[in-house]
């Protein structure tokens, strides 16, 4: 394999990505299921890196996957997304940071919509105007939260007290990057490094100390579509996809995998325990699963955090394996602990554990 | 006689229509960007439909160039040409002037890049090459893989870069498909105990014994042909080439392992006959090639009298079809001098 043509590729797909002052909207399933990750993120972006970052509290969901369930039409989450907007002007932002990639599918399929439909424009303004008395602007600036991460990626690194290597071995840690569809695949100009390729997390691992594991079925969807898991009778086609992942995945033993969509990070997660539990079919080496990291719980780590302060506990699949291999120090004891010391009840059947 | 004729462009048709004008009595000026003539028929091996040498062909160009009437400017890039008081100048990328009272542009075709169809990984995937490279290792005498190895199970994908909205390419490039079957067949005549297999959307035979030489293909070599578009290519752990493809025709997807992979790269206006379509104002189509006056009885004409298409800078041709309207640009031009240049 050539990194030279990987290159050539990225090359293609440079993105501007803003460097400050951004109005951030948050993911619904990120701040219910790792919601270590966004925290970290306002975290790193105001205390660390010193950058101004503004949340508003009246944001709401984009309401993505009521419009992938065809329960929410176009026209309506159209004036969601321009609600959003507007919230952002009048906060006098001009840059949107997205954390969720369902949300940036569908911001960056409304900008577009509205591109070469400027008629659909005129009638969002219109909608929300009638409805809230709102305007808003197109924004400046566009940028998932991992193309973010991906921009300041080089003084992470700087800052890191960990490197993704095998501290016993003193090999770089393999870890597999797998991207959201809805983060390139729509419009591979929006993503860093496009889609066939993408750059956003492999440049996050190799600048951190790791080697990117490319396998057959690096593309396949994680197993997360939304007419997958909806629809309760589908479910079994969502997780053969992921099934279909792992063992391609399999031979090339990642320490870890990285992803930047909630959606992809849950399932690859939760369906490697149900996997398990089915047929005791596990991924990783020694009996044990491969831990999925979102980009800033691995930055977390890499800097030195307290894993538990990153809410790494809250996977399926511990990450444990991983803190060994990098070094990390850990206090088990804490791990089920509140931030003021109280015992939390421990869950039961959590692998890696 | 002292009419001048600048030929931009030292392939097939360019040396072609040179050596017609000038046994026809003309001054003429070809150019060439490279530092040799012949263009592409230089880094091909064997020639479809009767698998000649195509040293063969090149030898007979180079005969065709080898007259009193011919300045031969290789190395010369033109980049532009202007009108002036009814003649033409040329400009080269190093500042040089040409001057000419008719021109022929001949400036050929560009191999599509087959890094621009990236699920295909050309450039990334050491096994993913292009039919250009391939013709390199017939010449050779040998085919390997990146390691070494001797492949035995090949593929090859037609219309890459072509017939391919996404690429910007709707047109058919209209010789991949009978290089491919070439080529296959050639692989297999190195390699006797290899599969061979072609992905197509549509086969199209359209020239002189081509249609045989597919049936031949597939009777004599067992070729198998699979009707689907190659959807993405990734590598396994022991670096051989994982392919998916539709099989429209059994009507299920296929997933195999391959050796090598061959992309059948199609044909892209060049690089140089754009850049002197912009500079003097000449209309391209829609295929982005120069666009003729008339595609029935002025195909070699454009939209500026004196200037004239030969070949490959007009629609993707064979090698006998850039000849014969290489041949018929020279007709045009003795006409527009001799006539007083209407």
């Amino acid at each position: 394999m050539k990194a030279e043509g990987k290159k050539r590729v990225w090359a293609d797909y440079q993105k501007d990505i803003a460097d400050d002052h951004f109005f951030y909207v948050r993911s619904c399933i990120r701040q219910t299921f790792f919601p270590g990750s966004e925290q970290f993120f306002l975290h790193l972006m105001r205390k660390v890196l010193g950058k101004d970052v503004l949340e508003n509290p009246s944001h709401t969901s984009c309401t993505g996957i009521g419009y992938h369930s065809d329960i929410v039409p176009l026209r309506t989450i159209m004036a969601v997304v321009a609600r959003h907007f507007a919230l952002m002007k009048e906060s006098g932002y001009k840059n949107i940071a997205i954390s969720c990639v369902t949300s940036f599918g569908i911001y960056t399929e409304i900008l577009e919509t509205w591109k070469h439909f400027p008629r659909e424009l005129e009638q969002t303004r219109e909608d929300l105007f009638k409805a809230t008395g709102r305007e808003f602007d197109i924004p400046e600036n566009v940028a998932h939260t991992s193309d973010i991460i991906f921009k300041f990626r080089d003084e992470i690194a700087q800052k890191a007290k960990y490197r993704l290597v095998n501290r016993d071995t003193g090999k770089p840690l393999r870890g597999v990057e797998h991207i959201g569809c809805h983060y390139a695949k729509m419009f591979p100009k929006h993503g860093v490094g496009g889609a066939e390729f993408p750059r956003v997390l492999s440049g996050m691992i190799e600048s951190w100390g790791g080697e990117i594991v490319d396998y057959p079925e690096r593309r396949h969807c994680c197993g997360f579509g939304f007419r997958q898991y909806l629809v309760q009778a589908n479910r079994g086609y969502s997780l053969s996809n992921t099934a279909k992942k792992f063992e391609s995945m399999k031979p090339f033993r990642p320490d870890f995998v990285l992803t930047n969509c909630p959606g992809c990070n849950m399932f690859m997660d939760k369906w490697q325990y149900t996997i398990k539990e089915m047929d005791g079919t596990v991924y990783g080496e020694k009996g044990e699963s491969i831990p999925i990291l979102t980009y800033e719980e691995l930055a977390g780590l890499v800097m030195g955090y307290n894993p538990w302060d990153l809410g790494l506990q809250l996977h399926m699949v511990q990450s444990e394996p991983l803190f060994r291999k990098m070094g990390i120090e850990f206090n088990p004891d804490d791990k089920y602990k509140t931030k003021d010391g109280r015992q939390m009840p421990v869950p039961q059947n959590l692998i890696n554990s | 006689m002292e009419d001048r004729v600048l030929v931009v462009g030292g392939g097939a048709a360019g040396m072609e229509v040179a050596g017609r004008l000038a046994r026809s009595g003309y001054k003429v000026t070809l150019t060439e960007k490279e530092s040799l003539t012949g263009g592409h028929i230089r880094n091909w091996f064997h020639l479809f439909p009767d698998r000649r040498d195509s040293l063969e062909v090149l030898s007979y160009l180079e005969n065709q160039v080898d007259h009193g009437n011919i300045t031969l400017l290789t190395s010369t890039d033109v980049e532009g040409i202007e009108t002036r008081h009814g003649s033409f100048l040329a400009r080269t990328a190093d500042d040089r002037e040409i001057e000419a009272d008719a021109v022929v542009l001949a400036t050929g075709f560009d191999l599509f890049r087959s890094e621009r169809k990236e699920e295909y990984g050309y450039g990334i995937y050491d096994n993913v090459i292009s039919s250009a490279d391939l013709e390199i290792m017939f010449r050779k005498g040998e085919i390997r893989r990146h390691d070494g190895e001797i492949p035995q199970k090949i593929g090859f994908v037609h219309c890459v870069g072509s017939r391919d909205e996404k690429v910007g390419n709707v047109y058919c490039s209209k010789l991949c498909c009978v290089a491919a079957v070439k080529q296959a067949m050639e692989v297999r005549e190195y390699l006797k105990d290899a599969k061979v297999f072609c992905f197509y959307m549509d086969i199209r035979m359209g020239g002189a014994l081509y249609e045989e030489l597919y049936r031949e293909s597939q009777e004599k070599y067992g070729v198998n042909y699979i009707r689907g578009k190659v959807s993405e290519i990734a590598e396994n752990i022991n670096g051989r080439l994982i392919v998916k493809v539709e099989d429209t025709l059994a009507g299920r997807p296929l997933k195999m392992e391959l050796d090598m992979l061959v992309l059948m790269a199609g044909m892209e206006m060049s690089e140089g006959g754009r850049k002197i379509a912009e500079y003097a104002g000449l209309k391209t189509g829609e295929n982005r090639f120069f666009a003729p006056a008339d595609h029935h009885f002025g195909s070699n004409r454009g939209n500026l009298r004196g200037v004239f298409y030969a070949g490959t800078c007009t629609a993707p041709m064979n090698i006998t079809e850039s000849i014969s309207h290489a041949r018929a640009a020279a007709a045009d031009v003795i006409e527009y001098l001799s006539n007083g240049r209407r």
